[in-house]
C-alpha cells in the first residue's frame, strides 16, 4: 500500500484489529474518542486512522467541532487525567509511537513521554500560558520535568530556545510574564517550551488562530524552520488549508469525528475528490480574486455528532447528494477507498461523475 | 515590586487619616445630635456648674472645632496635656481621651484586651484558611462523591447557622458535657496551654462560620481552574498531577480567596464580638459592648479606631500579598 505513496505517510482505511508492529513512527489505528453525556454519547472521533514519520509533517484540517483538538489530546493521552468527578471519557483503537502502543500502556509511563517524545502547541497562547509564572519559568519547568539538572542549567537552555525561536534579548526576556508579551511573541516562547526537550513528535492545533495575520506566516515559517533543524514528525492541525498548504507532506480531511480525505498535499489541493475538500478549497482567502467571484463555501452546519446522520455524514449539507445512483448516500456510510497512489476518499460517487463535476464546476471557480 | 508597595503604603496612610477624621466627625456630631453632654457624662453625679466648667476647659470643648481635630491627632500620634486652671495632666500616645465611666484613660484598658481579640481573630483565621481551603479542594477533586457532598453539607450549615447556637451548642457538649476543654479565658502568659485549651472553642466556632464560605468558594474556584488551558498545557509538559494542583492550580485559586479575605478581615469584627461575649472572653467586643451601654464615648471611640485600623493594615498585608501572587497586580 505505501509502494506508491511518495511520502513517508500513508493513510490505513480499514479497521485493524490485529496487533500487528507497527511501520511507522506514529502509528494511529481506528481511533474513537466518545463522550457519555447527559444527551447522549458524543462520538468526537470516530474510526481515525494514519501514520506519520519522522521529518514529515501531517496537516489534519476540518471546520469547528469536526474533532481534531480531541484526536490531538487523545494522542498526548489528555483525556484520561484530571477528568475529576466527570465522566470519563471512552477511547478505543490503538496509537503506536515509536514502537510503544499509548492507550493500553500505564499512565504513568505515558506522562513521561508527553513534553520529552511528543509535545504540543495550542491555539491561544495566552490561556495556555500560566499567567502568574514567568516565561522562563514555564520553560524551564517543562525541562526539568524531565531531565535531572539544576535551575541554572535548565534557565540556560530556556534563553536559548527562546533565541532559537526569535525572541530578542532572550537573557532579560527569560524573566517576563506572559501577558507582557504580544500575541505572536508568546506563540514563539509556547513553540520554545514545546520545543526544549527536543520532541520526536510535535502536535501543532490551530497554532496560528489566535494571531494576526501578519504574524501568521512568520509562525509557519518557524514551524518549518524548526522542523528541518529538529528533524521531528509534525502534525499541524487547521481549519484553514491555506495554513497547511505549504507545510504538509499529507493532509488529512476531518469531516465529523472521521476521515474523510487522505493524500499527499499535491493531491489533496490539485485533485481534490471529496466534496466537502472542494468546499474548504473553495472558501480558501486567496488575494487574486475578488471575495464574490470565489466558489460558496460549505453551507449549514457541522453534523451532531451525537446523531450522525445515516449514510454520508455530509449529505445533509453536500450539493451533489443526488449524483450516486439511489438512495445509497443517505443510507450507506462511504467507506475510505483509494483512488490511487495512496489518495483516499470517502465518497459514493462515481469516477466519471466526480471528474465531471470537478472539471466542469468546480475547477474553473478555484 | 517596590514601586507597588511604596504605592500601597501612601494609600494605606491616606486612608487612616480618613478613618480618622470620619471618627471624629461621627464623635464630634453625637453630641450635637443627642444632646449629651460630654462635660455631663464625664462629670457623673458631681454636677455643679464650676466643675463642669472646669471639664469643658480641659477637654477643650468650647475651643474651635479645627483646635479639636487637632489636639485629636496630636493626641494620637504624640500625646497630649489635659488642663485647666491649676490641674494639669498629662495623656500618653496613643491618647483617646479618658473613660466617662472609669475616668482611666482609654488605650491601657484597649491595650489590655487588643491581644485577646487578637488572638482570637488570628487562629481563627489560621483554623478557617486551612480547613476551608482543604475540604474545598478535596471536594473540588472528587466531585460527586460522598466526601464532596458531606463537607458541602457541613459548609451550608456553617453559612446558615449562628455564632451563639454552635457556640453554645459546642461549650454544652465539649467544656461542660465532656470537660476536654476549659471553659473560662486564661492569658497566654499565666498559662499557654490553659489559654490555648480556652480559645479551642471559640477559634473553631468563628473559623466554623467563615470555614464554610471559603470551602465553597474553594471548590468552585478549583473547578473551573481546573478546565483552564495553562492547566492542560502544564500535563502536556508532563508535569505530575500532584504538582499540576499544588502549584498551577492552587495559585490561581488563591486570588480570590485572598481578594474575600480582605473583605471578611473587617466582617471577623461582628464576628468576634458574637464570640466573644459567647464564650466571655475579655476582649475588645466585649469592652464596646459595655461602653455602649453605658454611653462611654471615649471608649467607643478607641475601639472604633483600633478596628478600623487593624481593618486597614489587615488590607494592606492582603494587598501586598496579592502582589505576590498575580504579577499583573503589580504593574497595573
Ligand atoms: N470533554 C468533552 N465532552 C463532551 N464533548 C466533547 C468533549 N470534548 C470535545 N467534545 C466535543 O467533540 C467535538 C469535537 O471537538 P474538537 O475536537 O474540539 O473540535 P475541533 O475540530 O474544532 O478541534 C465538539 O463537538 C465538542 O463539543
Ligand atoms: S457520499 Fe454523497 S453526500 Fe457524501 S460526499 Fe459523496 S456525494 Fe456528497
Ligand atoms: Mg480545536
Amino acid at each position: 500500500m505505501t509502494d506508491t505513496h511518495k511520502s513517508g505517510t500513508a493513510a490505513v482505511g480499514e479497521p485493524v484489529a490485529d496487533a500487528r508492529p507497527p511501520r511507522a513512527f506514529l502509528e494511529v489505528r481506528d481511533l474513537k474518542v466518545h463522550f457519555p453525556t447527559e444527551d447522549g454519547l458524543v462520538k468526537s472521533v470516530d474510526g481515525l486512522s494514519f501514520n506519520l514519520e519522522k521529518g514529515k509533517t501531517l496537516g489534519i484540517v476540518g471546520e469547528s467541532g469536526s474533532g481534531k483538538s480531541v484526536t490531538s489530546l487523545g494522542i498526548m493521552g489528555l483525556h484520561t487525567v484530571g477528568q475529576y468527578g466527570r465522566r470519563k471519557a471512552q477511547l478505543s483503537g490503538e496509537i503506536w509511537l515509536d514502537g510503544q502502543e499509548l492507550l493500553s500502556s500505564d499512565p504513568d509511563h505515558v506522562r513521561k513521554l508527553r513534553g520529552r517524545e511528543m509535545a504540543m502547541i495550542f491555539q491561544d497562547p495566552l490561556s495556555a500560558l500560566h499567567p502568574y509564572f514567568t516565561i522562563g519559568h514555564q520553560i524551564v519547568e517543562a525541562y526539568r520535568v524531565h531531565h535531572d539538572v539544576d535551575k541554572k542549567t535548565a534557565k540556560k537552555r530556556a534563553v536559548e530556545l527562546l533565541d532559537r525561536v526569535g525572541i530578542p534579548q532572550p537573557d532579560q526576556r527569560v524573566n517576563s510574564y506572559p501577558h507582557e508579551f504580544s500575541g505572536g511573541m508568546r506563540q514563539r516562547a509556547m513553540i520554545a517550551m514545546s520545543l526544549v526537550n527536543n520532541p520526536e513528535l510535535l502536535i501543532a492545533d490551530e497554532p496560528t488562530t489566535a494571531l494576526d495575520v501578519t504574524v501568521q506566516a512568520q509562525i509557519l515559517d518557524l514551524i518549518r524552520d524548526l522542523q528541518k533543524e529538529f528533524g521531528s514528525a509534525v502534525i499541524i492541525i487547521t481549519h484553514d488549508l491555506g495554513v497547511v498548504a505549504e507545510l504538509a507532506d499529507d493532509i488529512l480531511v476531518m469531516y465529523g469525528g472521521r476521515c474523510v480525505e487522505y493524500g499527499t498535499a499535491e493531491q489533496v489541493f490539485y485533485e481534490p475528490e471529496h466534496p466537502y475538500t472542494w468546499g474548504l478549497l473553495g472558501s480558501m482567502p486567496r488575494i487574486d480574486r475578488e471575495q464574490t467571484e470565489r466558489l460558496i463555501p460549505v453551507k449549514g452546519s457541522p453534523p451532531s455528532l451525537i446523531n450522525v446522520p445515516d449514510g454520508c455524514a455530509f449529505n445533509p449539507r453536500c450539493p451533489y447528494a443526488d449524483v450516486p445512483k439511489g438512495n445509497v448516500t443517505r443510507t450507506r456510510r462511504p467507506e475510505l477507498r483509494d483512488v490511487g497512489g495512496g489518495h483516499r476518499s470517502a465518497c459514493h460517487m462515481e469516477k466519471a461523475d466526480r471528474e465531471r463535476i470537478w472539471n466542469e464546476e468546480i475547477a474553473p471557480k478555484l | 515590586m517596590l514601586t507597588y508597595l511604596i504605592r500601597r503604603l501612601f494609600a494605606v496612610a491616606v486612608m487612616l487619616v480618613v478613618v480618622m477624621l470620619a471618627v471624629f466627625g461621627i464623635f464630634f456630631l453625637i453630641p450635637e445630635w443627642t444632646g449629651l453632654d460630654p462635660a455631663t457624662m464625664f462629670a457623673g453625679k458631681q454636677t455643679d456648674a464650676q466643675a463642669l466648667e472646669g471639664i469643658r476647659q480641659k477637654l477643650g470643648l468650647d475651643d474651635p472645632i479645627l483646635v479639636q481635630l487637632f489636639d485629636f491627632f496630636r493626641g494620637i500620634l504624640v500625646g497630649r496635656d489635659y488642663s485647666s486652671a491649676g490641674d494639669s495632666y498629662h495623656c500618653e500616645a496613643p491618647c483617646f481621651g479618658y473613660s466617662f465611666k472609669t475616668e482611666q484613660a482609654v488605650w491601657p484598658i484597649l491595650a489590655d484586651r487588643l491581644p485577646v481579640t487578637m488572638g482570637l481573630a488570628a487562629g481563627a483565621v489560621i483554623i478557617w484558611l486551612i480547613i476551608g481551603l482543604s475540604a474545598g479542594v478535596v471536594s473540588a477533586l472528587r466531585r460527586g462523591s460522598f466526601w464532596d457532598r458531606a463537607a458541602m453539607s457541613m459548609a451550608l450549615s456553617g453559612v446558615s447557622l449562628p455564632i451563639y447556637f454552635t457556640g453554645l451548642l459546642s461549650l454544652a457538649i465539649f467544656s461542660y458535657g465532656l470537660g476536654l476543654v476549659s471553659n473560662e479565658y486564661t492569658p497566654m502568659e499565666e498559662s499557654f496551654s490553659l489559654w490555648f485549651s480556652g480559645m479551642i472553642l471559640p477559634w473553631v466556632t468563628l473559623a466554623f462560620l467563615f470555614g464554610a464560605m471559603y470551602a465553597r468558594l474553594t471548590r468552585a474556584t478549583m473547578l473551573e481552574v481546573m478546565g483552564e488551558d495553562y492547566i492542560r498545557t502544564a500535563r502536556a509538559k508532563g508535569v505530575r498531577e500532584p504538582v499540576v494542583i499544588r502549584k498551577h492550580a492552587m495559585r490561581s485559586t488563591m486570588t480570590p480567596i485572598i481578594t474575600l479575605l480582605g473583605v471578611d478581615l473587617g466582617a471577623l469584627m461582628g464576628g468576634a464580638i458574637l464570640t466573644e461575649t459567647t464564650f466571655s472572653l475579655p476582649g475588645l467586643g466585649q469592652a464596646v459592648l459595655k461602653a455602649i451601654g453605658e454611653k462611654d464615648l471615649p471608649l467607643i471611640l478607641g475601639v472604633t479606631l483600633i478596628t478600623a485600623s487593624a481593618v486597614v493594615i489587615a488590607n494592606l498585608i492582603v494587598d501586598l500579598l496579592y502582589g505576590v501572587i498575580d504579577p499583573r497586580v503589580r504593574l497595573a
